[in-house]
Parts: C-alpha cells; sequence; structure tokens
C-alpha cells in the first residue's frame, strides 16, 4: 500500500536519508530500528509531508503522494504518532482526540463511543488537559486519536520509549488489534523483543541508508548482532 | 474611597482598550508568530474611520461600529495576502519592519491629510451620566466598558466553546502536528489576521467619542499595549485580556497615589514579570 522509492533528505548541508526503498502491504507492521540519529524521525516525517524538499518518490495505493502537503496525506489515510506524542496543552483530552478531520474513507472502525469504551482511562479525563495525562495515557490518546479518524497506515515514533512494560503490552495489544483491522503500521522502535511480537518484518536503518531487511526468524537469529549495532 | 472606586473605574475604562488591542495582538500573533506593529495605527484608522463617516456620509456613530471594523478587517486581508504572507518564512524582523513601516506609512499619510490636531466628533451616543451610587460617571464610558467585556468574553468563548476555536488553538500551539492531523492550517491564516485588525478597528471606532482623535493616538496607545501583552504572555488571550484590564486600573490608581510612576508603572511590572517569567504571566516557552 506504500512505496517509497529513493527518498533522501537533508538538514541544510547535511544529509540524512540517502535513496530510501521502503513498501509496506496492505495490513502490514513494519518497524524501522536504527540508533539514534539514524534518520528513523526524518523519514516518518518525510512520508508525512512535514520535511521539507525531500527527493524521491512516495505512493500510497499507487496514488502519488509525493508532492501532496501534509494535510492532504492525513485525509488519504496516514496517521501520525509523533515522537513526541503531540499533546496539546490547551485542549483538553475530549478536543485532542476530536481534532484530527476523518479520512475520505469513510466511517471508521474506531467511532469516539468505541474508543472511550475501549480506553476508560480518557473517557474517565475527557475535560483535562491533553498533557496532564500521565505519559502512557498520553500514547494511548496519541494512538486512539489516529485510529478514530480511519486512518489506515499508522507512522509510529517509538510509541514505547520510556514507558513502563505493562503499558508496553497494551500497545502491542492495540497495534495487534488494528491489524486485524487491516491498519498497516511503520513503527519506528529501539526494542528489538517488542518489535519482533508485533511486526511482520524489519528495516534496519543505519546512517541514513536501508542496510537490512528482516523477518522475524532474522531478527532473533541475529539479534545478538542487531543488539550490538543499535548499541543497547 | 469614593476617589479610590471612581478611578478604579476610570482605569477599567482605559482597560477595555488595552484588552480589545491587546486581544488582536495575541490572536495574530498566535495565529502568524507576528507581532503586528500596525496594530495601534490600525486603532488610529478606525477611529478616523468614525470621523470620516460622520462628515462625508453622515453617519453616525453606529453605522461607523458596524462598517469600520469590517473594511479594516478586509484590507487587513489583503496586506496579510500580499506582504505578511510572503515573510513568514523568513526571519521575524521581516514583517517587524513590514507592519512598522506600514504604521508609519499610515500616520504620516493622515497627519499630511487632517494636521496632527484633535478632530471634533458630534455624533457621541449616551451623552451624559449615570449615577453609580458613589459618584457619577459618564455613560458612554460605561457602555464602552460594556461593549469590550462583552467582545472579549465572545471571542473567549468562540476560542474554547467551538471547532473553529479549537483549530486556531491547534494551529497555534503546534501547527506542524496539526497539519499532519488533516488540519489546512494556512486556510485559518488570514482570517485570523482580520479578525485581529478588526478588534484594533473596533477599539478605535469605540475610542472617538471619549479620546482625542488624531494621527498620534496609536502609536501612543500602542506602546503601553506592547507591555500588557509581554506582561499577560505574548500569544495567549486569557493573559493579554486579563492583563489590559490590570493595568488599566494600575494606572489609573498610580495616578491617584504616586503620580510620579503613573507612566512608568507598567514598564517597571513588566521588567519584572520578564525578570521572573519570561514568557510572560499566561505564556508558555516555546519549544523548538
Amino acid at each position: 500500500m506504500l512505496e517509497i522509492k529513493g527518498m533522501g533528505a537533508r538538514y541544510g548541508e547535511a544529509e540524512v536519508l540517502h535513496d530510501v526503498d521502503l513498501t509496506i502491504g496492505a495490513g502490514e507492521v513494519v518497524t524501522l530500528v536504527g540508533r539514534n540519529g539514524a534518520g528513523k524521525t526524518t523519514l516518518l516525517r518525510c512520508l508525512m509531508g512535514l520535511h521539507p524538499r525531500p527527493t524521491g518518490t512516495v505512493h500510497l495505493d499507487g496514488r502519488d503522494i509525493t508532492r501532496l502537503p501534509a494535510h492532504r496525506r492525513a485525509r488519504l489515510g496516514l496517521g501520525y504518532v509523533p515522537d513526541d506524542r503531540g499533546m496539546y496543552a490547551t485542549l483538553t483530552v475530549h478536543e485532542n482526540l476530536t481534532l484530527p478531520a476523518l479520512t475520505t474513507d469513510g466511517p471508521a472502525p474506531w467511532p469516539l463511543e468505541r474508543i472511550y469504551d475501549t480506553f476508560p482511562v480518557l473517557a474517565a479525563r475527557r475535560r483535562s488537559p491533553g498533557t496532564k495525562l500521565s505519559g502512557g495515557e498520553q500514547q494511548m490518546l496519541a494512538l486512539a486519536r489516529v485510529l478514530r479518524t480511519g486512518a489506515r497506515l499508522l507512522l509510529c515514533d517509538e510509541p514505547t520509549e520510556g514507558l513502563a512494560p505493562v503499558i508496553v503490552q497494551r500497545i502491542g495489544e492495540i497495534l495487534r488489534e488494528a491489524k486485524e483491522h487491516g491498519v498497516a503500521v511503520l513503527l519506528v522502535e529501539q526494542n528489538l523483543r517488542f518489535a519482533a511480537t508485533v511486526a511482520d518484518r524489519h528495516y534496519l536503518l543505519s546512517q541514513g541508508r536501508i542496510a537490512l531487511e528482516l523477518d522475524n526468524a532474522g531478527v532473533s537469529s541475529r539479534e545478538d548482532e542487531l543488539l550490538a549495532h543499535l548499541g543497547l | 474611597m469614593t476617589s479610590f472606586l471612581q478611578q478604579a473605574f476610570n482605569g477599567l475604562v482605559s482597560g477595555s482598550f488595552y484588552a480589545l488591542l491587546a486581544l488582536g495582538l495575541a490572536v495574530i500573533f498566535g495565529m502568524l508568530r507576528v507581532v503586528n506593529f500596525a496594530h495601534g495605527a490600525v486603532y488610529t484608522l478606525g477611529a478616523f474611520g468614525a470621523v470620516v463617516l460622520a462628515d462625508k456620509a453622515g453617519l453616525g456613530f453606529w453605522w461607523a461600529l458596524l462598517i469600520v471594523p469590517v473594511v479594516l478587517a478586509a484590507g487587513g486581508m489583503v496586506v496579510e495576502r500580499a506582504f505578511v504572507h510572503r515573510l513568514t518564512a523568513l526571519d521575524p524582523l521581516y514583517n517587524f519592519l513590514l507592519t512598522f513601516g506600514i504604521a508609519l506609512v499610515a500616520q504620516d499619510l493622515l497627519s499630511m491629510t487632517y494636521g496632527s490636531h484633535s478632530q471634533p466628533y458630534d455624533h457621541a451616543p449616551f451623552p451624559g451620566s449615570v449615577d453609580l451610587g458613589l459618584f457619577d460617571f459618564p455613560k458612554y464610558q460605561v457602555f464602552a466598558l460594556a461593549v469590550s467585556l462583552a467582545v472579549c468574553t465572545g471571542v473567549w468563548l468562540l476560542l474554547t466553546r467551538t471547532r473553529i476555536g479549537t483549530v486556531v488553538r491547534a494551529s497555534t500551539e503546534r501547527p506542524e502536528t496539526t497539519r499532519a492531523f488533516g488540519i489546512n492550517t494556512g486556510r485559518w491564516i488570514t482570517p485570523v489576521f482580520g479578525f485581529g485588525v478588526a478588534l484594533a478597528g473596533l477599539a478605535g471606532v469605540l475610542a472617538t467619542p471619549m479620546r482625542a482623535v488624531n494621527p498620534a493616538m496609536g502609536s501612543d496607545l500602542i506602546i503601553v499595549v506592547f507591555a500588557v501583552v509581554v506582561i499577560g504572555g505574548l500569544g495567549s488571550v486569557f493573559g493579554s485580556v486579563l492583563a489590559g484590564f490590570a493595568i488599566g486600573m494600575l494606572q489609573a490608581l498610580g495616578n491617584l497615589y504616586v503620580p510620579v510612576l503613573s507612566q512608568t508603572s507598567v514598564f517597571l511590572l513588566m521588567a519584572v514579570v520578564l525578570l521572573v517569567r519570561p514568557a510572560g504571566l499566561f505564556g508558555k516557552e516555546e519549544h523548538a
């Protein structure tokens, strides 16, 4: 459903992505692993249309979206979960949830009532400012927010970072449930074990290039080597 | 006691104008990250608009209150599209120079046309005074205060209770993330600029019956309004309005008790606030 060809990106003089090719099938969960500074966040920002002037092409369901502005990409079904969780302090939990425009695909599998059923903590705190939630609750909100729009491809930037194991497990459940509904996920992740429990395939990004493409068996057989590369 | 209350009321009336102007500045800064240095000139143009409508078209105060803010908002939106918009990607200094230049041009054009003396205005509504118990107060000033409170409350409700308000707050706080959520933030920039300009124009019309209308009226006032916005927190709508009324009172009461400090007190307060809370009382630190 998503096809990236020859993507490159710069920050001023520094080239942070070189010639990245990457594909994601419908309903597939793909992780992007790599050290800090490997270009993972930049790649997601390029996909979302937030990074200035990337090179290469991006196709979503065969449609060229390379030049589309961010808000139109979102309406076509890209759901962004930024690395800082993108909470609004000036918006309540409810406003945070209902801010994103629905995608053009019709009714979402997660209407608001279902979101509140699935995440009772968000219902209980619907009038609090988004930033007053705990880290784990914020991450639930960030995921729920894009699921509600009917997004078909989630771009999640390290959703498990800094969270307690029980919350990480919960995020895994949410991602698997999304997958069952045909939602594809591109997951930036440092936690290899977690990645292997939710994902179908893995890309290793190193110094702005795709260095490896692995399935789950490949990850477990080369775990030590990968962990060494990630410096963990 | 009576003089204290009377002076406090005077302060609230000056505060009405500070609040309306600061509100417009805050809304514009929040959405565009542009400090509109032409805001005082818009206030002046609003007052002159009321005078000109009366002189040339025989249209009284109520017409002016309706027509002038709309015309100025339209003009503001044209200026935003034609100039401000082209500079927003550059260093903020360029829009500072642009809006400051517009203010100077507007003020000098008014001086050339009308001279620097004050314009008479004889369409003031609500003549006479109202008995407020301990003292009499000009009816019109009570009206001006009521309009300012109503407008500030209305804008507050618009921002906090409506979908448009949610989108504007979201775009103000995190413009980039908001675009990633399928919202075309660019579409709101020009109307919000026009709205902020309209508020300054409204303040100008509202000032016409009770203040000296001359080309310098805006530049005198706006210096205090900038201090108000800094104290309230740049971009904070609530902080700007509250600081507007508070500083009106501070100045008026300062006049009564420490006349030496009446003009400086605002800037002393601003200095203290900047030292203690650099983002202002209700402002948030910008994260990169």
